[in-house]
């Protein structure tokens, strides 16, 4: 029997692409039906989608899947631990001291954005190696210092993401790949470096991070050995944390952890103190380490033969850029980053704003921050206001990622694991971008952040992923 | 003031949007309004309807406008957010189902799902239709615009998978009794039908449940399958399939006339299927349907007929008559005709159906010799510019046809352009006659006859202030079990002085014998 005579036999079950009377009508006589919110793929670019098609390709999918399966399977498998910290240029490999790592995908000084360009003159000034900002611009135009993105070394960073030589940074293990590692420690809000602030006052902060808090850490992480940062990622999830724009919870988890550690280092009582001050009184403290534990889950995926699953996103302020894993780690593919959509702080606007920028977004990459606003109901204000709109944006990153969170899970949706492991394909067949809940920082250095809220990757990003993707395998 | 409002990298689709189009175009103030994406099509009807601002140079195909003519900016800022209204109405509506952006999505839902009906825009129809098939998904699909070559492609995948590629351009089918996309509710029964058309499918299959006989599978080709190019693909692939069918009975196959070769081949093929099959090629040469020892039919209600009396058992015999008999036909059609004042001759056919449009033209074309139409059967009766041109002596317009549709929907869902030009034509002095349709079922209009009646009432009382008398004959394709009721939609009509045939033959022979009184 043909299958269309089996067709005969069987209840009529319709999916409909288009005019929605079409599916209202079958709802309304009892039948099995369900209505597509169907866009054009790749928003009607007909090569791209052309290119889609042949990824589908029955045999290649296969390939596909089962590649994307691995990669997810990798990433619920990563075991990812605080060990301690240390100094960049002893620690980050590839490290010099004229070399700046800087957020997002390569870019070179005449293209930098304000914010990093500020950040990497106060960087230089910090290291010793300019004595005042003029002298900074003209060392970094030089070509004697190297620039080279966080991502090409263990490394990431949030907003302006600069890394220079003697930052002392945190070290994440990823135990179950052996894979290391690293980001600065934050230094909480306003004008700061990261956001491209570069005057005295930064640079002094700097310094006090270095050589009055850092020891403080790394003789408390000593102590206390390793901690385990999967487990206090999912329990910062249970208690209103997204672990992107929102590390109240997680910061005070790290400080209940290593506070006795910390009283019980040999450092003067006074330095315990500032030292401990210093991580309480800055709500992002943990950021610095949700990041590198994202990092060091995600690297672990690159190589994967056909895995179009997104390993990297990040942005430079000019840029946005991904990598794809299956494609390596060599190949960025990039497109103008965005402006971000949110609540400017008193007395700024959208006037005021750059480009989005950093490499924070690793967390939704992971399948956190944006993936999980709606385990974060206090920044819901950055989506409108509305729980549901929180709710609402967590649920649509299922459209486009492999799978779901083993250990990352959001209370409102029933303790659902949470979207993880980005599919580029997905991202183009729905015109579903990835969500993120980012800080947005001034458009000129030596201001600092002006406000936060929500922004995607330009479409463009997976688009040309898309493309080398057929190019390559099919 | 002109003024345009855009918004980049949003889509919707635009059936939503011309339904907006028309909401906001009542509002106060407002003289012309479009809401659209900046596809080449609302692109161009931006610059013939005067909307074109210079910012408009910008706007691409995946971008959102609203442009609007209107008195001040306060009219304007009131335009945007009806349109925000109407925008967010619709998600607030559907919040309680889900639904999901991809057939990955869907499936997840309802795996069983067996069936896509595909309307999205025709330069991606094709992709979303061999996303279907491969995931092992029948297809109806109703978008146009799709190439020979992606048909074909389509086609050729859908039968090396047993699989059904309905379309594209068809919008008419029922399987295991669901009506799909525009389709009737048609009692069960043993007549299986592969049609090339879809009004021709719903006249057929409405005419066989008046009779009393059902159908079993009711399946459609799209219009091309049958061209030399096609090769009837999709035809054969649905005949092997009621050929197989143990509940299909008798076979009736409804297409335009189609190449010689093809028709050669199916004719061959439903001949060796054994079941006695029932072959209307609308206006085509009856001779070699009989040379494969198959019943040829005269219009799409003698394929009826004939499908029917072979159901019960009965010779078929040729039906060209009246269900009134012919007698009384003809001494109505003079009563409607000596009301008539000197000068009043034309016919003017105005068809939200394509099918049962060309039908009647082909019905008529020897009494008549030249029919004016968009459609027309011979290229030198072409009337040019009939959407916003004048009609001309006979003219028969087809509104589902492209000019027509231009940025809006198929006049089964909208008949709101039709329902002016019968008002419009009844202005013309020498018109004597306006033959329509009314098409009901699942997938038209809520109440296609409430509108189409209002419109004659109008058109009868201004032919009447001047003096003639204007004679509207109708012709309801659908069943009283369909959601607006065959009844209750013929009343409405005859409440307005329309004289409603059970057929579109018979209203066109209605029309026939009206034009040879007025003739001679």
């Amino acid at each position: 029997m043909s299958k269309i005579n089996e067709l005969f036999r069987k209840k009529i079950a319709v999916v409909n692409f288009g005019i929605e009377s079409f599916y209202q009508d079958q709802v309304s006589q009892g039948n099995t039906a369900v209505h597509i919110d169907w866009k054009p793929i790749a928003g009607g670019d007909k090569k791209v989608a052309a290119k889609l098609m042949q990824l589908k390709e029955p045999s290649l999918l296969e390939k596909i899947t089962a590649a994307n399966q691995e990669a997810l399977k990798r990433i619920l498998a990563a075991r990812p631990v605080l060990v301690g910290m240390g100094i960049a240029g002893e620690l980050i490999p590839g490290m010099t001291e004229k070399t700046i790592l800087h957020a997002g995908p390569p870019v070179t000084w005449d293209r930098m954005c304000a914010p990093q360009r500020g950040a990497v003159m106060g960087g230089l000034i910090y290291e010793g190696l300019a004595k005042d900002l003029k002298e900074a611009e003209a060392l970094a135009a030089s070509g004697e210092i190297t620039f080279d993105p966080c991502h090409h070394h263990h490394t990431v960073g949030p907003m302006s993401g600069v890394v220079t030589y003697h930052m002392p940074v945190w070290h994440i293990v990823n135990k179950a790949f052996n894979y290391d590692a690293f980001c600065t420690l934050n230094e909480g809000l306003g004008k700061v470096l990261r956001f491209g602030a570069c005057d005295q006052e930064v640079i002094d902060r700097l310094r006090r991070m270095e050589k009055e808090y850092y020891p403080v850490y790394r003789e408390a992480l000593e102590r206390h050995g390793e901690i385990d940062m999967k487990v206090m990622i999912a329990q910062a999830l249970q208690m209103g944390d997204e672990c992107h724009n929102r590390n109240k919870a997680a910061t005070s988890l790290l400080i209940r952890e290593i506070a006795a550690d910390i009283y019980r280092t040999n450092f003067p009582l006074d330095q315990q103190e500032a030292a401990l001050r210093f991580l309480n009184n800055n709500d992002h403290t943990f950021l610095n380490l949700s990041m590198p534990v994202c990092k060091s889950t995600m690297d672990p995926i690159f190589g994967i033969p056909y895995c179009t699953v997104v390993a990297t996103m990040a942005r430079n302020g000019t840029d946005f850029g991904i990598r794809v894993a299956g494609l390596g780690e060599d190949q960025w593919f990039t497109a103008p980053a965005e402006y971000v959509k949110g609540l400017f702080f008193p007395g700024f606007s959208e006037e005021d704003a750059n480009p989005d920028l950093g490499d924070s977004c690793i967390t939704e990459t992971t399948g956190i921050g944006g993936f999980c606003m709606a385990a974060s109901p206090a920044i819901v204000q950055f989506v409108g206001g509305q729980v549901q709109d929180a709710v609402n944006y967590s649920t649509r990153m299922f459209e486009i990622t492999v799978g779901e969170g083993n250990a990352y899970k959001i209370p409102t949706l029933d303790f659902r694991g949470s979207a993880t492991g980005i599919d580029v394909m997905k991202v183009i067949e729905t015109g579903i971008r990835p969500i993120i809940n980012t800080g947005i920082a001034h458009k000129d250095y030596g201001v600092g952040q002006v406000g936060a809220g929500l922004v995607n990757p330009p479409e463009d990003c997976f688009k040309k992923a898309i493309v080398a993707c057929a190019d390559a395998w099919a | 003031m002109k003024k345009l409002e855009v918004r980049k990298n949003a889509y919707y689709d635009s059936v939503t949007l011309m339904t907006i189009s028309k909401e906001v175009k009542k509002l106060d103030g407002v003289r012309e309004a479009l809401v659209g994406m900046g596809t080449d099509l609302n692109r161009d009807l931006v610059v013939s309807t005067g909307l074109k601002t210079d910012e408009f140079d910008a706007v691409t195909s995946n971008d959102f406008f609203i442009a609007a003519e209107c008195e001040s900016e306060e009219v304007f800022d009131a335009v945007v957010k009806k349109v925000d209204e109407l925008l967010t109405k619709k998600s607030e509506k559907s919040k309680s189902d889900y639904f999901p952006p991809t057939l990955d999505g869907a499936l997840r839902i309802e795996p069983d799902i067996n069936v896509a009906i595909i309307s999205v825009p025709g330069r991606f129809a094709a992709g979303v239709a061999q996303d279907c098939l491969n995931h092992g998904v029948n297809v109806m699909l109703f978008s146009d615009n799709v190439t020979l070559e992606e048909e074909k492609a389509l086609k050729e995948y859908a039968v090396s998978k047993e699989l059904l590629m309905m379309g594209p351009d068809c919008g008419t089918a029922m399987i295991n009794g669901v009506p799909l996309a525009f389709a009737n509710v048609i009692r069960h029964g043993d007549i299986g039908m592969v049609s090339a058309s879809g009004t021709g499918s719903q006249e057929v299959s409405t005419i066989i449940d008046q009779l009393g006989c059902g159908i079993s599978q009711m399946l459609g080709t799209g219009g091309r399958d049958l061209k030399k190019d096609i090769g009837g693909l999709m035809m054969k692939q649905c005949l092997d399939a009621l050929i197989h069918d143990d509940e299909t009975k008798i076979i009736t196959l409804v297409s335009k006339p189609p190449a010689a070769e093809v028709a050669a081949e199916i004719l061959k093929q439903a001949a060796e299927g054994g079941k006695p099959t029932v072959v209307c090629f609308i206006g085509g040469d009856p001779k070699l349907i009989e040379q494969y020892g198959l019943i040829p039919a005269v219009s799409l209600e003698d394929a009826a007929h004939k499908a029917v009396a072979l159901s019960r058992g009965q010779t078929p015999v040729v039906f060209d008559s009246f269900d009134m008999g012919r007698e009384n036909a003809e001494k109505f059609a003079k009563q409607e005709t000596d009301k008539m004042a000197p000068g009043q001759k034309y016919v003017r056919g105005l068809y939200t159906g394509g099918t049962i449009c060309d039908e009647a033209m082909k019905l008529m074309i020897g009494d008549l010799g030249h029919i004016y139409s968009n459609i027309p059967l011979s290229p030198e009766d072409r009337l040019e510019n009939a959407r916003k041109g004048p009609s001309k002596q006979d003219t028969f317009l087809d509104f589902g046809d492209d000019e027509f549709t231009v940025g809006r929907p198929h006049p089964m869902i909208d008949p709101s352009l039709r329902a002016e030009r019968v008002v419009d034509e009844a202005k013309d002095p020498e018109v004597a006659i306006i033959q329509v349709d009314c098409v009901i079922g699942y997938g038209s209009h809520p109440d296609p006859a409430a509108d189409l009646s209002d419109s004659i009432r109008q058109a009868r009382e201004l032919a009447q202030a001047e003096g003639r008398y204007l004679s509207v004959v109708a012709t309801i394709c659908g069943t009283d079990a369909d959601p607006q009721g065959k009844a209750a939609s013929r009343k409405k009509l005859e409440d307005a002085g329309a004289i409603v045939l059970p057929s579109n033959a018979q209203a066109t022979r209605f029309t026939q014998l009206m034009l040879k009184n007025l003739r001679g």
